[in-house]
């Protein structure tokens, strides 16, 4: 006991297994030889993950100096479970073809299922931190980790696309230290030396009596540091090479979680500086960064040639959104920003999934050779088209909803800045929609099974994840469950 | 020894800091890089145990000894093989022009100086000047890695920017976690080496020479 907290949660603590089980089955998986097995551990460690992560929503542990639960964080580490789980599934169907193709060998498949664990091991204890300082070191842990997945293949375009990761990644994270450091400053004398000053809970409390010209300064850190991870332009050049070059699941997961965990990085430092009242408001640099992200993206959208980066590309779109609906803020579009960073989140995995079984099909990433696929591949094509029309923003998907909440909220406050986000948004749509007629209907190349040595179990596997998720997103279009919304809007309360 | 003299030796080490930090803008050879950055990070070990001296925390000690043995030589040794092992000892960085470099770097602490005695208003004397020796360290560190074309010396400059990091983390009155954070930028770092020498990178990916840009990049039509 240290001033009245316990330091690490008991065993009847759910916080334990979360973040216990993927640390200790990293170790595991790390020298564990075959790979076969590797996959399944993989899957478990998943599932035992996730469900402990359910019984956070019933059993809200005491805030300790090192790890907290409130209603924001809870909700993102159900999500990143849940997709994670998802994600080891689709990877053992992705890593089984990947082998019989032999494009990796023994060794890498090994350091490949311990990274996996690592990666979700940090993201997990990013957002459930309840210290500024070990936020800071597991996102850098986070970074590391995902560079050797980037890397995994060795070809020349995936060590160029790892090594320009790593070094914007690696100043983004260092700038985003000097504005923890410069936080830390504001609260230390108010709070004193040590721990306190650098723990959310106590901080929020305390926060009208920061210095406020520090906080400003700090948030300029936060918001180029963090947001550089969130891959908001013109900080971005990072995001599409290295979900293109790394293996298609890893895409999934940086794209579905690592980004979601960067931005909730960025608005617990938000939540700070609004909670002062006397700085700068943050809004207005948010709202920028967004539409910015919104506009560069949308137009790249048009000249991609290459399937991953099409869809990271759309990652930066989405991810501007959810920024600009953030720096709106007000109940509305907190909400819709919330609700927006989930359904892309199991959308925008639930393609690359898709993604990674037609590369693998055809054997390529090229659009231009990508034709047919409704034909083709019936199952798998369907569900592309179904999760390209979600992500482009079509109802009555989950995604239509948050984006026309956002659009909505933003009429109602600040019309001018709606006319901006409504064209950026139709200009993502048209792209997109372009490019999905072309990949999924149509003459099918005439060897377009070639590839598909696959059996029919490791098919169904792999397409299994991928309809759930849409189905998720699905039902979340058409009817979402009161409890859940009343709990969003609790939380778009929280971040004023 | 006075609350003053304390402060005098604090900010002629953060200084000292600073100078190497301006001086490996100018450094045209890889091997004098390397000797400048060796001294810089010396400076810094030494920056982490006056602190642990004078705050009277015994931890930062071990922040001190990282920066010395990892940092100070280790690291320099490190680079010095990896550079003869990549034979490109004899090149000569064209880097921007040194003049227009130093104006920049003269500039960026100005900056640094201007953005950060105001907001420090309340914080103690110590805490002020070396937060704005830090920021400008950073800012040096950036700057390097925008100019340099070479993947050793932008993981210098990297290295640079990080110096200024630990140097803010250390002056900064009772700050938890600076030894985790400076292990986790030393696992960074030997990471980066590894990748420079594992995968033989010698130049930057990400130039603006129009001729790698055709050439490198991932998105072809």
């Amino acid at each position: 006991m240290i001033g009245g907290f316990t330091l690490l949660p008991g065993f009847d603590n759910p916080l334990l297994w979360i973040l216990g089980v993927p640390l200790g089955s990293a170790g595991f998986l790390a020298v564990l030889k075959d790979w076969r097995v590797a996959t399944w551990v993989n899957v478990a460690a998943a599932v035992v993950t996730f469900i402990s992560s359910l019984l956070l929503i019933h059993v809200r542990p005491e805030p300790t100096r090192l790890l907290f639960i409130d209603d924001f964080n809870v909700y993102l580490v159900v999500l990143t479970a849940f997709v994670g789980l998802t994600t080891s599934i689709f990877s053992a169907a992705y890593i089984a073809r990947e082998s019989e193709a032999q494009r990796l060998s023994d060794l890498h498949l090994r350091f490949y299922h311990s990274m996996y664990q690592a990666f979700l091991f940090t993201m997990l204890l990013a957002l459930t931190a309840n210290n500024t300082g070990v936020m800071w070191v597991s996102v850098e842990a986070a970074t590391l980790t995902t560079v050797l997945m980037v890397s995994l293949y060795r070809t020349r375009e995936a060590i160029e696309a790892a090594w320009k990761y790593f070094i914007l990644c690696s100043v983004g994270i260092g700038l985003a230290l000097f504005g923890t450091t410069l936080v830390y400053l504001a609260a230390q004398p108010v709070m004193g030396d040590g721990a306190d000053a650098m723990a959310w809970t106590l901080m929020i409390k305390q926060a009208h009596r920061f210095q406020p010209d520090l906080l400003n300064l700090a948030f300029v850190f936060v918001l180029v540091g963090y947001g550089t991870k969130v891959g908001l332009a013109p900080l971005h050049a990072w995001l599409p090479d290295a979900h293109a070059e790394g293996p298609t699941p890893i895409s999934a997961v940086l794209s579905g979680l690592l980004l979601n965990v960067a931005l909730y990085a960025l608005l617990r430092f938000k939540m700070v500086i609004a909670a002062n009242g006397s700085t700068l408001t943050p809004g207005p640099l948010l709202v920028v960064m967004g539409l910015s992200s919104l506009f560069l993206s949308a137009f790249m959208l048009y000249r991609r040639g290459d399937i991953k980066r099409l869809f990271a590309y759309s990652s930066i779109e989405h991810m501007g959104v959810i920024t600009f609906a953030f720096g709106m803020g007000g109940a509305v579009a907190n909400f819709a920003g919330l609700l927006h960073m989930t359904m892309h989140s199991l959308t925008k995995s639930a393609i690359f999934f898709a993604v990674g079984i037609i590369s693998q099909n055809l054997g390529t990433k090229r659009i231009a050779a990508i034709r047919g696929l409704t034909s083709s591949h019936p199952v798998l094509g369907w569900g592309f088209v179904l999760a390209v029309l979600a992500i482009a923003g079509l109802p009555p998907m989950g995604v239509f909803m948050s984006e026309f909440l956002v659009l909505s909220s933003t009429f109602a406050r600040q019309p001018l800045l709606a006319i901006p986000l409504a064209i950026g948004l139709l200009l993502a749509f048209g792209a997109l929609v372009a490019r999905l007629q072309s990949m999924a209907f149509g003459e099918p190349p005439p060897h377009s099974h070639a590839h598909g040595k696959a059996g029919p179990l490791s098919t169904a596997l792999a397409l299994t994840p991928l309809w759930v998720h849409m189905l998720l997103v699905l039902v979340a279009g058409l009817y979402l469950p009161r409890e859940l919304v009343a709990w969003f809007q609790n939380v778009a309360r929280i971040l004023g | 020894m006075g609350a003053q003299t304390s402060y005098d030796i604090a900010h002629l080490i953060g200084a000292t800091v600073l100078m190497a930090g301006f001086s490996l803008l100018y450094q045209r050879r890889l091997f004098a890089v390397l000797n400048t950055f060796a001294f810089q990070a010396l400076a810094l070990a030494a920056a982490a145990a006056w602190q642990a001296h004078i705050q009277h925390a015994p931890h930062l000690y071990v922040t001190a000894g990282i920066a010395l043995i990892f940092k100070a030589i280790i690291v320099p040794i490190a680079l010095h093989w990896l550079v003869e092992q990549l034979g490109i000892h004899k090149n000569v960085e064209t880097a921007m022009s040194i003049g227009w470099t130093m104006m920049a770097g003269v500039a960026l602490v100005t900056l640094s100086i201007l953005l950060v005695l105001p907001v420090t208003a309340n914080a103690t004397a110590l805490t002020r000047e070396s937060l704005a020796l830090a920021m400008s360290v950073v800012l040096l560190g950036l700057l390097m890695m925008i100019t340099r074309r070479n993947a050793v010396t932008q993981v210098v400059g990297f290295m640079a920017l990080e110096n200024g990091l630990i140097l803010a983390a250390v002056s900064a009155k009772g700050m938890p976690l600076v030894v985790e954070i400076s292990v986790a930028f030393s696992v960074l770092v030997a990471m980066t080496l590894f990748g420079i020498f594992f995968f033989r990178i010698r130049e930057r990916f990400d130039t603006l020479e129009l001729a790698d840009l055709e050439t490198h990049r991932g998105d072809r039509q």
